[in-house]
């Protein structure tokens, strides 16, 4: 409780944001060159898919991230709103674009991947329909977000949102793989994918962990630039652009 | 102190349905915005019996999603205006349950009577005799969850920039669930599928969950709405 209490106002956070960046760009960096001579060299090419699965290595963690920054986004939202806490609010603010961004990578990636595989660029497959949801779910929160002038109320209401939101995922995800099920076409599915090998499970990780880095940096940077917009009538962000000029 | 709390839902419910009546249109338009909607289909799709059977129950469903969508706005909007949710809401009953009385009553306006409509609009897109009881019952159990949820996006937006577009903005991804079980009854009755009871049985479990979480979220939603 002390820890949040000490770092849980804007300007503290700033300057603590600030000294982690390097170090999570740094990590990212190190993470993604390594992923990526991983998955596009070391890795052996599949035995039915050949070369063209290689995208999976951007395309399954953007997936997992963008529904990890959904969960996160709804627990610091629920944080700001049930203990009233600024920095959650903006916390949960700046997650919103960056996971629209992750879930849009893996819908276009996902077409992508879809395009060699199935033939076509959209297949209405039961992963791809609930990304496709989330991403209307992002959209919404953003458009909530930004449609309320006021910064408490608009982080209050968007909570409420977001919690609602996260309660419907799993019902959500459910219900499109038993539509899914239902409606099971004639093309090729994925759904029965072999086992996966150490070979590419290695890269993957990897991958998933730089995807996972590269959101702290954007995190730290975006918290840093809401920050200093709240609070650019108070004396502190007054003598640090003072001191930058 | 119980007692009490009844009565003043049933205020709440009794003087919902009146001002509803007096202002008739506005429930008016939603039933003919579906009655529109599902009219269109058949002048875009062609009027082969087979085909229409074949989209109907999802045509009917979408079109009895989006017109209940229209009418979330009436939900709390006049209210607002008017200062009376903010009496409301300094009433001494828990707001939840003043709150549900209010939704039940947009439902008793809306849902209800699409539903009972439904049955008119299925011999026009060529549904089988033996789904229009499916219908009937999946939009009976399917709306209400549909006002259910819808509240909540309704009491966010209130007094918001483009609050309208907004709620449908909201409001369609989390009805989605609704949607494909709504529709996949219908279309099991009619031959195309599984039984329908699996379907109808889940509609019944979301519409158990939505009464309990729905209520509390969006009176929570009016208290930001209104701070």
């Amino acid at each position: 409780m002390k820890f949040i209490h000490k770092y849980g106002s804007p300007k503290r956070f700033y300057a603590l944001a600030g000294r982690l960046v390097p170090w999570f760009a740094g990590i990212t960096a190190i993470l993604l060159v390594s992923g990526l001579y991983l998955g596009l060299y070391w890795a052996p090419p599949d035995y039915q898919q050949g070369d063209a699965y290689r995208i999976m290595f951007i395309h399954v963690p953007n997936a997992w991230m963008s529904m990890m920054a959904y969960t996160v986004m709804a627990v610091y939202a629920a944080i700001g709103y049930i203990w009233n806490i600024r920095l959650a609010d903006i916390l949960a603010k700046v997650t919103a674009p960056l996971g629209a961004s992750f879930t849009l990578t893996a819908l276009v990636t996902g077409s992508i991947w879809g395009e060699p595989m199935w033939g076509t660029w959209w297949v209405w497959d039961a992963r791809l329909t609930s990304e496709l949801i989330l991403f209307f779910l992002y959209i919404g929160y953003m458009a909530l977000q930004a449609s309320i002038d006021d910064d408490r109320r608009a982080a209050h209401a968007s909570a409420i949102l977001a919690i609602v939101g996260v309660v419907n995922i799993p019902i959500i995800h459910y219900s499109v793989y038993w539509w899914h099920t239902l409606h099971q076409s004639a093309s090729i599915s994925l759904t029965s994918q072999p086992k996966i090998y150490a070979t590419m499970l290695i890269p993957l990780v990897v991958m998933s962990l730089a995807f996972t880095f590269f959101y702290f940096t954007m995190l730290c940077v975006r918290a840093r630039t809401e920050i200093l917009w709240r609070e650019r009538h108070t004396d502190w962000v007054r003598k640090l652009l003072e001191a930058k000029s | 102190m119980s007692y009490g709390m009844f009565a003043a839902m049933r205020a709440v419910f009794s003087r919902e349905l009146l001002v509803f009546w007096r202002r008739s249109t506005e429930i008016m338009t939603a039933l003919v915005f579906f009655i529109m909607v599902t009219t269109l289909f058949p002048l875009a799709i062609g009027p082969e019996r087979h085909e229409l059977m074949l989209v109907a129950p999802g045509v009917l469903w979408v079109g009895a999603l989006l017109a209940t969508t229209l009418s979330l706005n009436h939900l709390f909007a006049s209210d607002y205006q008017d200062g009376s949710l903010e009496q409301l809401l300094m009433s001494p009953y828990p707001l939840s349950a003043l709150v549900l009385s209010k939704i039940a009553a947009h439902w008793v306006l809306t849902g209800l009577p699409l539903a009972l409509l439904s049955p008119l609009l299925a011999i026009q897109m060529a549904l089988p005799m033996k789904a229009v009881g499916t219908l009937v019952g999946s939009l009976l159990l399917g709306t209400p969850i549909l006002s259910l949820i819808g509240a909540v996006p309704a009491a966010l937006t209130l007094g918001v920039r483009g609050g309208g577009v907004l709620v449908s903005l909201l409001v369609l991804p989390l009805y989605t669930p609704v949607l494909i079980f709504g529709a996949e009854a219908v279309a099991a009755s009619a031959g195309q599928g599984f039984a329908s009871v699996a379907h109808l049985s889940l509609l019944g479990a979301f519409l158990a969950l939505a009464l309990s979480f729905a209520p509390w979220a969006s009176s929570a939603a009016l208290r930001v709405s209104l701070d």
